[in-house]
């Protein structure tokens, strides 16, 4: 019988088919974070259900979180109870956790596969919907909300509907100067943010066989992007390569029998799909978002459309070139671009240079284990010297839900993953870029083509 | 936790014609940090219907008073896409919506809609925009959810769909986690049963830290 990897991660999931194209799915792997737990936690205190397998689940606060904390104090008191309830909640329910000062710390999505916790094969929820991320293991991994996360604190399981198929082939190979990020882009603007809806995605061809873990995680990240709530990626040499020896990661004959279920998620080569598309990445150039919506972008050497009702929004004129609009502000970090692998592609480009004139540029790693990485490198050294606010990790200016926020008006090249009205800010307008180009776009002061800085 | 049954109902319907409003729009982050599910109807659309100065825009379609009691958004494709907070469903069920028609929706949304009350109903694009003009026209919408129909005021009546399983949970107010472990926690057992047999490397608790 031939399955896709989709059909293989769905079919050893299902505890019950409930027909209608229904099932109850087991979960393995649950992360919480401080804001779509508390009301979950409360739903298994009011039930007085207990939870059922503690040690599925990781917690750590990463949304709420300030990005300047010396000491370990948070600042603003409803998100210092936000984060307070969350280790209260994580103690009373002896649920793993990592504390807002600790070396664990980091956001979900990134901290998930640093410690092994993501691992491919298993079946991954979070209350977040860039939970797609952990698909580049070749995990079933998908956003849920808020109910959902205490049905899983409660019964390890979930009423899923099965989605359709399609797989996206990239075909070529990246030039220089262009990312994971742009393939994410240029994918979501030909299909559009809705056009993946009802689908799980899989991402294969020569040109993500080609990619780094960080950069196949930043692929499956943005497809909440292109609506799709499942990325997948078909684990191979690399990724097994990654997972070997992490903390989380199974150990002596448990890798072998692991590695040996793992070698078989592939989708089989007869294998048909509700939907194939194909895309050559070969003449692909940087891309940048001009509107409001992550399929509103374009090719940096490009012009905007003429007429597009998100302009108004973004202070940006019909057919004007996106190349050289000036910038207030650059992100470089979040769980699509906050990697390791991210700060060193941004390193590269501010290396010896400075940050434009009134230009503020944040540099928030992913994890507290990736600052320190990138510390030992010289790679805050690097940001420093350029003028960047190097910070402590968490969703930062992603999410405006902390202290890290666009004003009205400001403008910001930046690395996150959704350029919605007020996403970094009540008024802010985001340009989606990977983090070559926000380095780029730091540098001269507005939005530009990274390669011609590159040597 | 358990909601009330689903009743049938009609109501004036607030329009919203924008496609991809997504739930950042529907419920800012900032306001994230509240941790209560209750009470959250101020914030729906928040940013849309406060100026710069934090003065409520009388402009926008849920300020105005004709509105009020309107318990149906009609609105664009790829409504409630973005993130997965449940926080944006809460604050439409604080305002008193208890069905969204739209094109398509966001699936996490249309999910957590379902889980509290909410029904969200697709219609094809090519009859919305005529709702969106009668809603704005005030006229009736009557939701009958055993029927699977929605009636408005000056249109033929249509058919919606709905899972069957939805349906019921939503008819009856069950709980999905109560449900969950009063009918299949044999299922549970057994299936972690056998996983633990296949697959012992998920049981050897957490070794992350």
């Amino acid at each position: 019988m031939s399955r896709t990897l989709y059909d293989k991660l769905w079919d050893a999931h299902v505890v019950r088919d409930l027909g209608d194209g229904q099932a109850l799915i087991y979960i393995d792997r649950h992360l919480v974070h401080e804001v779509s737990s508390p009301q979950a936690f409360a739903a298994l205190r009011a039930k007085s259900l207990p939870l059922r397998r503690a040690d599925t689940h990781f917690a750590v606060a990463d949304h709420a979180i300030p990005t300047l904390r010396e000491g370990g104090v948070i600042e603003d008191p409803m998100a210092a109870a936000q984060i307070a309830e969350l280790e209260d909640n994580a103690h009373a329910f002896a649920v793993p956790y990592a504390a807002p000062d600790s070396a664990g710390q980091g956001i979900v999505h990134v901290i998930g596969p640093e410690t092994g916790f993501t691992l491919p094969g298993t079946t991954i929820v979070c209350g977040d919907s860039h939970t797609t991320t952990h698909g580049a293991f070749g995990a079933l991994a998908f956003g849920i909300g808020a109910s959902e996360c205490g049905t899983v604190m409660a019964a390890q399981v979930l009423r899923q509907t099965k989605a359709k198929t399609m797989r996206v082939t990239f075909t070529g190979a990246l030039p220089r100067g262009v990312y994971a990020k742009d393939m994410a882009l240029a994918l979501i603007a030909q299909i559009g943010a809705n056009g993946a809806a009802g689908h799980s995605v899989e991402l294969a061809g020569e040109a993500v066989r080609a990619l780094d873990m960080a950069g196949r995680m930043t692929l499956c990240n943005m497809m909440i992007e292109a609506g799709s709530r499942v990325g997948l990626i078909a684990p191979d040499a690399v990724t097994f390569a990654y997972v070997k020896g992490r903390k989380g990661a199974p150990q002596g004959a448990d890798w072998d029998a692991a590695l040996a279920y793992w070698r078989t998620l592939s989708s089989n080569d007869d294998a048909v799909f509700d939907r194939e598309v194909v895309l050559d990445i070969s003449t692909l150039t940087p891309r940048v978002s001009w509107g409001t919506s992550p399929d509103e972008n374009c090719g940096i050497d490009e012009a905007v459309p003429d007429n597009a009702p998100s302009l108004a929004y973004m202070g940006l004129t019909g057919g004007q070139a996106i190349a050289g609009t000036p910038i207030s502000h650059v992100f470089i970090g979040s769980c699509t671009n906050g990697r390791i692998e991210d700060l060193r592609a941004a390193a590269a480009v501010l290396k010896g240079r400075q940050v434009a004139d009134g230009v503020t540029a944040l540099i928030v790693p992913g994890s507290t284990a990736t600052r320190a990485l990138a510390e030992a490198e010289g790679l805050e050294a690097i940001f420093l010297a350029a003028g960047c606010q190097w910070r402590q990790a968490g969703c930062s200016m992603c999410v405006a839900m902390n202290n890290d926020r666009l004003g009205p008006g400001d403008r910001c090249a930046s690395t996150s993953n959704r350029n919605f009205e007020g996403r970094q800010g009540k008024g802010g307008r985001t340009h989606l870029v990977s983090p070559a180009m926000a380095a780029a776009a730091a540098v001269t002061g507005h939005l530009c083509d990274v390669r011609e800085l590159m040597a | 936790m358990s909601n009330p049954p689903f009743t049938n109902f009609a109501s004036i319907a607030a329009p919203l014609p924008d496609d991809n409003i997504d739930t950042d729009i529907i419920f800012p982050a900032r306001f994230l940090l509240i941790t209560a599910k209750h009470g959250l109807g101020d914030y729906a659309f928040y940013d849309r219907r406060h100026g710069p100065d934090g003065a409520r825009d009388p402009g926008h379609v849920l300020n105005q008073a004709r509105f009020d009691t309107a318990r149906v958004l009609v609105t664009g494709a790829n409504f409630g896409c973005g993130s997965s907070r449940e926080q944006a469903v809460w604050a439409l069920a604080g305002l008193g919506i208890r069905a969204i028609i739209a094109p398509s929706f966001g699936e996490i949304f249309a999910g957590n809609a379902l889980r509290n009350g909410v029904l969200p109903i697709v219609q094809p694009a090519t009859i919305m925009a005529e709702m969106l003009r009668l809603a704005g026209e005030g006229a009736i919408f009557s939701v009958d959810l055993s029927a699977e129909t929605l009636s408005v005021d000056g249109l033929p009546q249509v058919q919606f769909s709905i899972a069957a399983e939805a349906k019921a949970a939503l008819l009856n107010g069950w709980d999905e986690t109560d449900q969950i472990i009063h009918n299949f926690a044999a299922d549970i057992a057994a299936f972690e049963q056998q996983q633990r047999a296949t697959m012992p490397w998920l049981y050897r608790g957490n070794a992350t830290q």
